[in-house]
């Protein structure tokens, strides 16, 4: 068996693509779950973009209501640190008071943004693409007075959640047991992400609010015709919308680094807005989009971490390691550009909707 | 009664020369009425941010209602030197060049969130030439071809999501924006390799002015000649927005795209035209800003301009000389951050946060909304007419 490998990997050019899947094959444990970790925010991020877009509000301010709720999550754990002390981990997640009490602050700050968003697209009724932007620019500015005040005290910060770490039965179960592994071992926020896009996916399809949610989406005013208040349901998830977001900038701030760093967002709302896109505006498809720009990261991730051997690894040796940062977003582009003719965005999707008034 | 003689003539005509003055003058004040009652509303709304989180300055008592005052008068007081001065032309020199670059974006319904990336590739490009004449060609050369190079790989730059945008449909929002994140690693790895100083100890580029590249400094200790091409773009751009068959077909496809292609106009060309033109805009910012002031690119290399530039578009209503004072009165800001960061304690990201303030009144039209409700009118519809609007397919 390893000799015909051997063989294999032997044969000029198309050897390197034996090694590259027995690169893949070998450090497939490692490098699914990352993905699955990585595909966290952005999957939260997209899935904030389907509640409102599908109910025709674009948000591009996502990234901006991410960054907020990362860095309300990490300050409000840092004064309860100051307030309660730092506690000791439960077994549960190493879930401790000041986490979650930085959880739920994260929680709300991205729902107060989101309703400013939600006012200013809806009510104000100015263009939503610049409500976003401008939501942007200021959580970016924002954070960053604030972080760059509060890093000079050095202060303790509530940690980080620990991921569930699943029984060694379960990972060693054959062919399958990387999959389980990789949706398992995750922290509290990647392991609820999951059932927040199952149950978003039926939802959305199978209720009478997703009904309600894309017909206000495709058709406003023959929404409001039915007796759907359109105003008020677009409010609605709008501000929900905000609390997937804020899950997602908690996630970085408190599931993978334990730590704010200013801008640490990095562009993933962004991504998930792509993600959104190349899914199609469904829960599952945004997941699956997401899952694709992670392994990306997964890949290079793991390419730092244990380069391949043979020739595989002196051809990998020659790509500058800028590339394995950039391909994220390089696959991003690529995708969207390839898909999106065939990809189209409900009906009323960022146009201000205006009662007809009886006065 | 007719008053007649050489001397009622000279009063008519004086009368009829002010009478022209005053009604500039009104219209001018009405223009910047709106942006200033934004501005002064978010001076307000800053200064009672900076008192609440006055506690976390060093050195200050919480809720301290003193602190903005201070922090206010060292930015003003930063800028009201000469020093000042020239700095504040040196920091508005590279925000008038890419806000033109996002206005144009803005003029045709595209919205250019690319400025960082196309910044990035402006110095890349100019260090680039600079490097590869290496001081061996008179600086009368260097510099224009450099600025030449920078401002043509800007271009390329805002090409690429042009280019996607006509043949795929891709938004351009979400493309410039990843195309950012890649063009900030293209630029770490352009300075630790191709464009790295042999035998340095860590990577770092040349300086250009050790190499012929270095902008001259025409006023003052820093103000370098950067700041006349920015002056000088200001007049270009406008007589190409406003006196050009390209310039009408951007604001005609910017004012109904729907028309603008009835019309017979190829909006696909003029999408990859106009993010061309912005990214060659903001590529000039970068190449100015490397040649002008920085000289040489460390890694980590980066730029705030991308936002910035948005904000002196929006804030100049997308005309070239609202952009110019748009760019200068950010460009103060930006000088005056240091002096107050130094002198009050005060982060210079106070000045992010506030651009974030200002756009947000301008956008709700606070004055307008007001004198609307008292007049018992509907509100007036939005100042800034909608980007992104310009799309290569027509609508369903």
């Amino acid at each position: 068996m390893s000799g015909i490998a051997q063989s294999l990997d032997a044969l000029p050019l198309i050897g390197l693509v034996f090694q590259f899947l027995g690169y893949v094959m070998a450090n497939l444990t490692f490098m699914s779950q990352t993905t699955v970790a990585v595909a966290v925010p952005i999957t939260l991020a997209a899935l904030c973009g389907v509640l409102c877009e599908r109910s025709g509000v674009v948000n591009i301010g996502l990234e901006g209501i991410m960054l907020v709720a990362a860095f309300v999550g990490w300050m409000a754990g840092v004064a309860a640190v100051g307030v309660f002390g730092e506690g000791t981990p439960s077994p549960f997640f190493g879930v401790t008071l000041p986490l979650v009490i930085g959880l739920v602050a994260a929680i709300l700050a991205g729902m107060l943004i989101s309703l400013l968003h939600a006012w200013l697209a809806i009510s104000a009724r100015i263009d939503q693409i610049i409500s976003g932007t401008i939501i942007n620019i200021g959580a970016a500015g924002i954070t960053g007075y604030l972080y760059s005040l509060v890093s000079g005290l050095s202060p303790t910060g509530a940690g980080s959640f620990a991921a569930f770490q699943p029984p060694k039965a379960v990972v060693d179960v054959p062919v399958i047991g990387w999959l389980l592994n990789a949706v398992l071992n995750q922290g509290p926020i990647g392991l609820t992400t999951i059932v927040i896009v199952i149950v978003l996916q039926i939802m959305l399809f199978r209720s009478r609010w997703g009904l309600r949610t894309r017909a206000s989406g495709e058709h406003p005013r023959a929404a409001e015709t039915v007796g759907i208040n359109v105003i008020r349901l677009r409010y609605r998830n709008v501000v929900l919308s905000g609390a997937l977001a804020a899950l997602g900038g908690a996630w970085l701030s408190m599931e993978s680094v334990g730590n704010f760093n200013a801008g640490m967002t990095q562009g993933r709302g962004f991504i998930g807005l792509a993600a959104m896109i190349v899914g199609r505006w469904t829960p599952l498809g945004a997941f699956g989009a997401a899952l694709l720009f992670a392994s990306a990261t997964g890949l290079s991730t793991s390419i730092t971490i244990s380069p391949p051997d043979g020739s595989l690894g002196s051809v990998i040796g020659f790509v500058p390691g800028e590339f394995w940062e950039a391909l994220p977003y390089i696959i991003t582009i690529v995708v969207l550009a390839g898909l999106i003719g065939r990809s189209i965005a409900p009906a009323a999707d960022g146009q201000p909707y205006e009662r007809e008034s009886a006065s | 009664m007719k008053i007649r003689g050489p001397v009622a003539k000279l009063a008519r005509l004086g009368l009829v020369a002010l009478k022209a003055v005053a009604s500039f003058a009104w219209t001018a004040l009405k223009a910047l009425a709106e942006p200033a009652a934004a501005f002064g509303l978010a001076l307000v709304v800053g200064g009672i941010g900076i008192a609440l989180f006055s506690g976390l300055v060093p050195g200050r008592p919480a809720f301290d209602y003193k602190l903005p005052f201070a922090a206010y008068g060292a930015l003003i007081g930063g800028v009201a030197t000469f020093d000042g001065f020239t700095s504040t032309l040196v920091y508005s020199t590279p925000l008038i060049l890419a806000g033109l670059g996002v206005a144009v974006g803005f003029k045709a319904g595209l919205f250019n969130i690319g400025g960082r990336g196309q910044f990035l590739m402006g110095a890349v490009g100019a260090m680039a030439v600079v490097t590869m004449f290496g001081g061996h060609v008179s600086p009368w050369i260097t510099i224009p071809l450099a600025l030449l190079g920078g401002a043509v790989l800007g271009a390329g730059a805002g090409f690429v999501p042009g280019f996607l945008k006509a043949t795929s449909g891709a938004h351009e929002v979400v493309t410039t924006i990843m195309l950012n994140y890649i063009l900030v690693f293209v630029t770490y790895w352009a300075i630790s390799g191709p464009l790295a100083l042999p035998r340095a100890p860590q990577p770092i580029t040349a300086d250009v002015g050790n190499l012929n590249g270095a902008l001259p400094i025409l006023i003052g200790r820093d103000g370098n000649m950067g700041i006349f091409i920015a002056l000088l773009a200001i007049p270009v751009i406008w007589f190409l927005l406003f006196r050009t068959t390209l310039g009408f077909e951007i604001r005609a496809a910017g004012a109904n795209s729907e028309a603008a292609r009835y019309g017979g106009m190829q909006t696909r060309r003029l999408i990859v035209l106009t993010m061309s033109l912005a990214g060659f805009m903001c590529g000039l910012a970068g190449a100015v800003t490397l040649l002008g002031v920085v000289h040489r690119m460390a890694p980590g290399y980066d730029t705030t301009i991308g936002f910035d530039a948005i904000t002196v578009a929006l804030l100049g209503r997308s005309n070239p000389i609202g952009v110019c004072f748009a760019g200068l009165l950010l460009g103060a800001m930006r000088a005056g951050a240091q002096v107050m960061q130094i002198q009050a304690g005060v982060p210079g990201e106070l000045v992010d946060a506030l651009q974030a303030i200002i756009l947000l009144f301008l956008v709700v039209n606070i004055l307008r909304r007001y004198l609307a409700r008292r007049r018992g009118n509907l509100p007036a519809a939005p100042v800034i007419a909608a980007p992104g609007t310009l799309d290569p397919e027509p609508a369903q």
